[in-house]
């Protein structure tokens, strides 16, 4: 039996995943079934992640190997195989910001642990967030920021949700630099995650699963 | 006979310049003419004051207040960010009123807007400022990137000056393609060849990054004379600048703008000797541009914003083996070569604190974001004057009184028995001017030591 992929790609040992992936692909194993290793391993990075065991440099590692063992396995997916999804997570860095990198992780933590992520990018403005909530029916929304600005842009954002009617069908949880509860408080957000598995918790306490 | 600076200790030199503050020149090189007997003393009893609180050798006669704005006095003044990068004498004017107004015992400059017309002429992409990427009102955000590349370890190593001018600085700044098609400055030798290396002067690109670096040079200076003269305006006001300049940590020059966040951590894993090394690389030059800005300016506190050490972003052992051993190094050697470090703890720090508190005593200056103000007083409070941690948000969205009931326990704690300067804690841009206001003016009254 080939090594295990779960464990070998929770301790981060890039080679040695790869090349298990590589060797089941040309056994003829089920791509499915390897990427539910792949995220049953990722669940244990964020596992660790949350119990100070691992940190940021571990989870970006990981998210970089899993896409090499993606990108591997993807082609081999036939058409109508598809993952099973918890929820709907709409995500995005809110208006006048360009900062990615802690969004980018957030939506990764979300993405390995079963949320379908629509993911707006950078600079987003409020109305961009409410027509993808409304295309989506997602139930929650991550507002991302680092500067002071991102006060103000996120209270706007959570305003428009209200005024489309939109504010009782879905949770907003912010995050970033300068943000904590203070922030939450004035822009009316639900709740503030102050990292990747924080933003994890609180989707999956309000979606369930 | 006076001792001269190669031969004085690290302390000697620090009390030299400190007494050098106290006796400030104009550019012409005579004793500034303060504007009023009452702005002379303001400005050596806040120069004393500092001096004070970063020897930890004296209780200061009152807690020493200071603002470290990024935006916030330009935007105050009900300028966008455009404005404030593009118009010189109306960011200087706006910079001036505000130190006028809000009266700290010390400031940074005016320099945080930067010369917007400086960055154009250059195509600076590592950045989107107003009107190139952001909206007028808003300030610039750096655009992270892969600007130096996995496999590019052994150019920077090899040649750091050769490898920035090469192959960095071209792709951060569309103006420098022309650099790329340079030879290194020690292939000339000798008659023999000498006129070979002298060739590509020739090129059409080349000259014309030449040309772009004369306009830019000019405008450099037209920014600068405005901030000099700014400075110098305000400490005739009674209001001192002492910063010198900066530098930063060596794992942050890779992580920040070389490898960027994604690359580094790549490097880690990958690749952590090759980065190891290039760290140690950066050690003297790190140092050398710290000490080379102090002796510019005159000034002695060197800036060093801290990014990639906060919590979370590294584990203790790979914060230990990675971060602190060159940042270590960095400030010491400013420390010996007569500087004040004045690091950054930009975010949280509560984890670092038993590992960093290791420097020598009464040397630096310790910027705190939001890092627990009394644990921090507890470790590296010991041997470092602490700056701060009035937060963000608190600026931005709480009332003068939560502003003022802050700033006493901070004064209660992180104040006791000196060696603390109240501060915001990260560069502040949105705020409340009255919570700004309450934070000098209570601690001026609530600050003084009995």
């Amino acid at each position: 039996m080939a090594k295990d992929l779960v464990k070998t790609l929770a301790d981060l040992k890039e080679k040695e995943a790869l090349e298990i992936v590589q060797n089941r692909l040309k056994a003829g194993d089920a791509p499915l079934r390897i990427l539910d290793d792949a995220r049953r391993a990722l669940e244990i990075v964020g596992k660790r992640f949350s119990e100070s065991e691992y940190f940021i440099p571990d989870l970006v590692y990981s998210g970089e190997i899993l896409k090499q063992i993606t990108d591997m396995v993807k082609p081999k997916i036939t058409k109508g195989q598809e993952v099973k999804r918890v929820g709907k997570v709409v995500m995005g860095t809110v208006a006048g910001d360009i900062h990615d990198i802690g969004k980018d992780i957030v939506v990764f933590m979300l993405d390995v642990n079963g949320f379908e992520v629509f993911d707006l990018g950078i600079d987003v403005p409020a109305q961009k967030f409410v027509d993808k909530i409304k295309e989506t029916n997602s139930k929650v929304v991550g507002l991302s920021g680092f500067l002071t600005l991102a006060f103000d842009s996120m209270k706007e954002t959570v305003e428009a949700v209200k005024k489309a009617g939109l504010r009782d069908k879905v949770k907003i949880m912010i995050g970033g630099g300068q943000i904590d509860d203070q922030v939450k408080g004035f822009a009316g957000a639900d709740a503030y995650g102050k990292d990747a598995m924080e933003a994890v918790k609180l989707a999956k306490g309000w979606i369930g699963g | 006979m006076e001792k001269q600076w190669q031969e004085m200790t690290a302390d000697e030199k620090q009390e030299a310049q400190f007494q050098k503050l106290l006796k400030p020149k104009d550019p012409g090189g005579n004793d500034l003419k303060f504007q009023s007997p009452e702005a002379e003393a303001t400005y050596k009893a806040s120069i004393t004051r500092i001096k004070d609180a970063v020897q930890l050798k004296k209780t200061p006669d009152r807690v020493p207040v200071t603002l470290l704005p990024s935006m916030f006095p330009f935007i105050n003044a009900g300028m966008t960010i455009q404005e404030a990068m593009y118009d010189y004498d109306k960011c200087v004017a706006a910079f001036n009123k505000f130190i006028s107004e809000f009266k700290p015992d010390m400031h940074i400059g005016a320099a945080a807007p930067g010369p917007g017309k400086f960055f154009e002429i250059l195509d600076y992409k590592l950045y989107a400022w107003p009107g190139h990427g952001v909206a007028p009102e808003h300030s610039y955000q750096c655009n992270e990137g892969e600007y130096m590349k996995a496999e590019e370890y052994d150019l920077l190593l090899t040649d750091p000056s050769f490898y920035f001018r090469n192959f960095y600085l071209p792709r951060v700044f569309g103006a420098l393609e022309g650099f790329t098609m340079l030879p290194p400055l020690t292939g000339i030798l000798e008659m023999y060849g000498v006129a070979f290396n002298f060739i590509p002067y020739a090129l059409p690109p080349v000259q014309g990054t030449f040309k772009a670096l004369f306009e830019a040079g000019a405008e450099a200076l037209k920014w600068a004379m405005a901030m000099g003269g700014s400075n110098g305006l305000l400490a005739t006001l009674g209001f001192p600048n002492i910063l010198g300049g900066f530098t930063k940590a060596p794992f942050d020059v890779l992580g920040d703008t070389l490898r960027g966040t994604k690359g580094i951590i790549m490097d880690m894993y990958r690749q952590p000797d090759k980065l190891l090394k290039a760290m140690e690389a950066l050690v003297p030059i790190m140092i050398g541009m710290g000490i080379g800005a102090a002796q510019q300016t005159g000034n002695p506190q060197i800036f060093i914003p801290l990014h990639k050490g906060a919590d979370g972003f590294l584990s203790d052992e790979q914060f230990k083996k990675f971060y602190w051993p060159t940042l270590k190094q960095v400030i010491v050697g400013l420390i010996e070569g007569g500087c004040i470090p004045f690091p950054a703890l930009e975010g949280h720090w509560g984890s670092r604190l038993k590992i960093i508190q290791d420097i020598p005593k009464g040397k630096s200056m310790w910027m705190v974001d939001q890092t627990d103000m009394a644990k921090v007083k507890e470790t590296l409070g010991k041997n470092a004057c602490l700056i701060g941690n009035v937060s963000s948000s608190m600026l931005r969205l709480a009332t003068p009184d939560e502003v003022k009931a802050y700033c006493k326990k901070l004064i209660d704690t992180a104040g006791k028995g000196g060696g603390f300067i109240m501060g915001n804690g990260a560069f502040f841009d949105e705020a409340k001017p009255e919570n700004v206001k309450a934070m000098v003016d209570f601690t001026k009254e609530y600050g003084v030591y009995k």
